[in-house]
């Protein structure tokens, strides 16, 4: 096992160009439980925690620019994103306990592609961007096309997640985490939307990736009953079976979850 | 690599993946840290970075360098660390003691006077398997000094 410690992210990115098996890390909150339990392979590790560029929370051209070693600590923190993205601050507060939210990264939840991923609804729900990075280029993936599949993305091995950016949001946000207990649970389920002229529903935890209802949405936004919304929902979603909850559980809850949406958000 | 532990600069010959844990337990000696669940599940071996509770357990010692780490053994020399070690002694808030110190470390951070809700979010990451969280919240409380009118609660879950 092995460790480089690039000092700017100039340096960092001439690594991951030189080695492309480099695995890229920074809170490490995945990473250990991945060493322990042998679901990560890699041997050789890039620390990048310490790297200033990719700290900070920000507002350019009115889009919120969240670094992507950000913590969620930071993030529960930030003035700017809890006026502009509450729903991202309420889901922050709900990875697992203050010393998880000290030290995990959005850009980490991100890279680490969990189904579970508690961020990442939100994202979707958000219509974010991520911002990546190599040696030779930025380049901006809207934040739907980043999965391509299981704990699979886009991301080059020479990349980086530098940044994610979130446009302003127009509407009400809603987040809902179900879990076995309020701190400390990885999620059954949840869901992040946002009701303005469209709606807009992500779910996470009901298929490989994160899943935005694009039919139950339409339906709502088009003044169509909860009801018929939840019936499209139900084929937009594939829940399974695993250890923390049942496929049929987790249906259910998805379609409570819209209608409770709704509801709240009147 | 050199981090200040407790107070005291160390330098410690190791890998920098090593688990800050196992760092200060064997490099140190300082096994006042216990490891609970090895997975940042129960915050047994919290411990402090500059200020800021951590799980050892998931924090390779590279990110522990050139900082000020806080263990249990450290603790008291803080005011609110030693008023948080009698209070669980005074209230009843440790039994089997496996917890204890991470609980006293992640209540550490608080301040003064910190209602019943911040408590309970600040140790939200540190499980307890046995005296219950009632005389835990009612210990930290306690040395806090949280006002009556935001306390009341702990105790009569």
């Amino acid at each position: 096992m092995s460790l480089v410690r690039p000092r700017s992210l100039t340096a960092a990115l001439s690594l991951m160009a030189s080695d492309p098996t480099l695995m890229p890390i920074a809170g490490c909150t995945d990473v250990y439980v991945g060493l322990q339990f042998g679901t990560i392979t890699q041997k050789r590790f890039i620390d990048l925690w310490r790297l200033k560029e990719l700290h900070g929370i920000s507002v350019e051209k009115d889009v919120l620019r969240i670094g992507a070693l950000s913590t969620y600590t930071e993030i529960i923190e930030s003035k700017i994103a809890q006026k502009r993205v509450p729903m991202l601050v309420a889901a922050s507060r709900e990875i697992g306990g203050a010393q998880i939210q000290n030290r995990g990264t959005l850009g980490g939840n991100v890279a680490n592609a969990s189904p579970a991923g508690d961020t990442l609804p939100v994202l979707a729900a958000a219509n974010a961007r991520i911002v990546l990075r190599n040696q030779q280029a930025t380049r901006t993936v809207a934040f739907e096309s980043y999965y391509t599949g299981y704990r699979k993305s886009v991301r080059q091995p020479d990349e980086l997640i530098v940044a994610i950016e979130i446009p302003r949001i127009s509407g009400t946000q809603w987040w809902r985490k179900v879990g076995t207990r309020r701190a400390q649970a990885i999620s059954k389920i949840m869901m992040a939307a946002v009701r303005g002229a469209d709606v807009r529903i992500a779910f996470g935890s009901v298929a490989p990736t994160v899943v935005v209802a694009r039919k139950a949405g339409a339906i709502l936004s088009g003044g169509g009953s909860v009801a018929a919304a939840q019936a499209a929902l139900l084929t937009e979603i594939a829940p399974i079976d695993d250890v923390r909850s049942t496929g049929e559980y987790r249906a259910k809850v998805a379609t409570n979850l819209l209608a409770q949406f709704w509801k709240d958000t009147a | 690599m050199k981090l200040t532990v407790n107070g005291q600069t160390r330098t410690v010959n190791a890998h920098p993946m090593k688990r800050l844990l196992d760092v200060l337990r064997e490099d140190c000696g300082l096994t006042g840290t216990k490891e609970g669940c090895g997975e940042g599940e129960c915050g047994a071996c919290t411990v402090l970075i500059d200020g800021v509770a951590v799980d050892s357990c998931i924090v390779p010692v590279a990110h522990a360098e050139g900082c000020r780490v806080i263990t249990i053994e450290g603790a008291t020399a803080t005011k609110t660390g030693k008023a948080l070690q009698n209070a669980f002694v005074v209230h009843g808030g440790a039994q089997c003691g496996i917890c204890t110190p991470g609980m006293i470390l992640a209540a550490t951070p608080l301040e003064n006077g910190a209602s019943l809700d911040e408590i309970k979010v600040a140790l939200a990451g540190n499980l307890c398997r046995c005296t219950g969280y009632p005389a835990i919240f009612r210990s930290v409380e306690s040395a806090l000094k949280t006002p009556r009118r935001k306390s009341s609660r702990a105790g009569r879950l």
